[in-house]
């Protein structure tokens, strides 16, 4: 604790990937800690902790934030959604995970959720979207294993079987 | 955690005054993506934070009365790329702040923030600087506009005074209308880093679409905080439009800028990619207003 620092806590009350939640949260807590330490979305990861590389990536209100550079009292009355709320009753993997499986995406595993995350907001748009477009989209995120292509394919993939449209060939 | 001393939480904008006036030593934060890295790195460690990022009324674009935009301080720059009235009129800015950080920085980091800390390569200083944005300041005497060259005190530096925090970024009528822009970041990657230079120019041009009738240029890293090219805009001014015309103008930039040497670019290189960038925003411009070079 610093010093001098005065105990201070905040009751926040938010929907985490759809289930009403409610904790007495430290001010000084990131909600990457508020996830993890109190809910135990593990998938979110900590990485750099300063908001470059995207292993904690979740989704606010439909939108992509690094949460180690959010605070978690910011939570309340935001709807977020983690790598786990992805999954079906019974474990099973959603079109996206199992996408990153079948293109080999995924090495060590630890950019993964993040870049999940990212997709899912980039699926749900229900656009189209350029190889171009998905680089800059997926650009908050560093994976120091795969070189990026494997992952570039599996959203491309996942995007275009969602559009019902055929992949074009590379 | 982080290392903060204590956390104020406005719920208003009366609220972030009382609390501004009533912990003049603490530090506000917006989405904290300068705030929370520096104090995570120790710079801010152990400081009293003032969060004004909960207070919705400071975010989106209108227009008011008189047909200004007014960005709310806290619009993040994702929500200013997709807002239809800067697409509308004002789309080099949606363009400029499209290029921050990555994805994710891009949906917590606010226009107010980027202004506010007074930082020569912030993506959005220049544009703003070259539309000659009116910065609105609310403090406990109510609400002053200041033009962001006089907000812009020194490095790191901007004429907050106390109580006050920015409620809004205003870009006059007279500014946007019938003026068309075009911004280029000159950096190492293309996502995630920080501009060698930023360079945004706009013109409009006369009914003829023959001759600039006014051109504005500004650089973000082209001095210790963003600053006008006022020898080159004069050299364009009421001139017929030319290539010729284009290669003056971005030649005269190196009048009006004073780059350093620094880790990222040496002030020489920073002269030559000034003159070039110049030209090039000079010339979209000129197209996008529709002239023919």
């Amino acid at each position: 604790m610093a010093e001098g620092h005065v105990m201070q806590y905040k009751t926040v009350r938010f929907y985490l990937n759809g289930r009403d939640v409610e904790k007495t949260v430290d001010v000084r807590a990131s909600l990457t800690d508020l996830l993890r330490d109190d809910f135990s979305q593990t998938s979110v990861k900590k990485g750099c902790e300063v908001g470059e590389c995207g292993a904690c990536n979740v989704l606010i209100d439909g939108e992509a934030f690094n949460s180690c550079i959010y605070l978690a009292i910011w939570a309340d009355g935001k709807h977020i959604r983690t790598l786990e709320g992805l999954l079906g009753p019974n474990g099973e993997l959603s079109d996206i995970q199992q996408a990153f499986v079948d293109e080999a995406a995924i090495q060590c595993g630890f950019c993964t959720p993040g870049f999940i995350l990212s997709a899912v907001e980039i699926l749900e748009s229900g656009k189209e979207y350029t190889d171009d477009e998905l680089r800059k989209l997926l650009s908050g995120h560093l994976c120091r294993c795969t070189g990026y292509e494997n992952i570039l394919r599996a959203v491309k993939k996942t995007m275009y079987r969602r559009l019902g449209k055929p992949m074009p060939a590379d | 955690m982080y290392d903060m001393k204590a956390l104020y939480e406005a719920a208003s904008v009366a609220d972030a005054v009382a609390l501004r006036t009533a912990h003049p030593e603490a530090q506000i934060i917006a989405g904290g993506s300068d705030v929370l890295v520096q104090m995570r790195a120790g710079k801010r460690a152990g400081k009293e934070l003032i969060s004004i990022y909960g207070i919705d009324a400071l975010r989106g674009v209108s227009l008011d009365g008189e047909e200004n935009l007014r960005i709310g301080s806290l619009t993040s720059f994702s929500h200013i790329t997709r807002d239809p009235l800067i697409q509308k009129y004002l789309n080099v800015l949606g363009e400029a702040v499209d290029q921050v950080g990555g994805p994710q920085i891009r949906n917590i980091g606010t226009i107010g923030g980027n202004t506010c800390n007074g930082v020569t390569s912030a993506d959005s200083a220049s544009t703003l600087h070259a539309y000659e944005a009116v910065i609105e300041l609310t403090g406990p005497d109510g609400v002053r506009r200041e033009p962001i060259r006089d907000f812009y005190i020194k490095a790191g530096q901007v004429d907050l005074r106390p109580g006050e925090i920015q409620t809004a970024i205003l870009i006059p009528k007279a500014s946007y209308e019938n003026t068309f822009g075009h911004y280029i970041k000159y950096a190492m990657r293309s996502a995630m880093d920080i501009a060698t230079l930023g360079t945004s120019v706009n013109v409009r041009l006369t009914a003829d679409k023959k001759r600039i009738d006014r051109c504005r240029i500004a650089f973000g890293v082209a001095g210790p905080v963003p600053l006008r090219a006022e020898h080159a805009e004069a050299a364009a001014n009421g001139k017929e439009i030319s290539a010729a015309l284009a290669d003056t103008f971005a030649k005269t930039v190196l009048e009006d800028i004073n780059p350093r040497d620094s880790w990222r670019a040496s002030r020489a290189f920073r002269q030559h990619i000034a003159v070039e960038s110049a030209r090039r925003a000079f010339v979209e411009s000129v197209r996008l207003a529709g002239g023919e070079l």
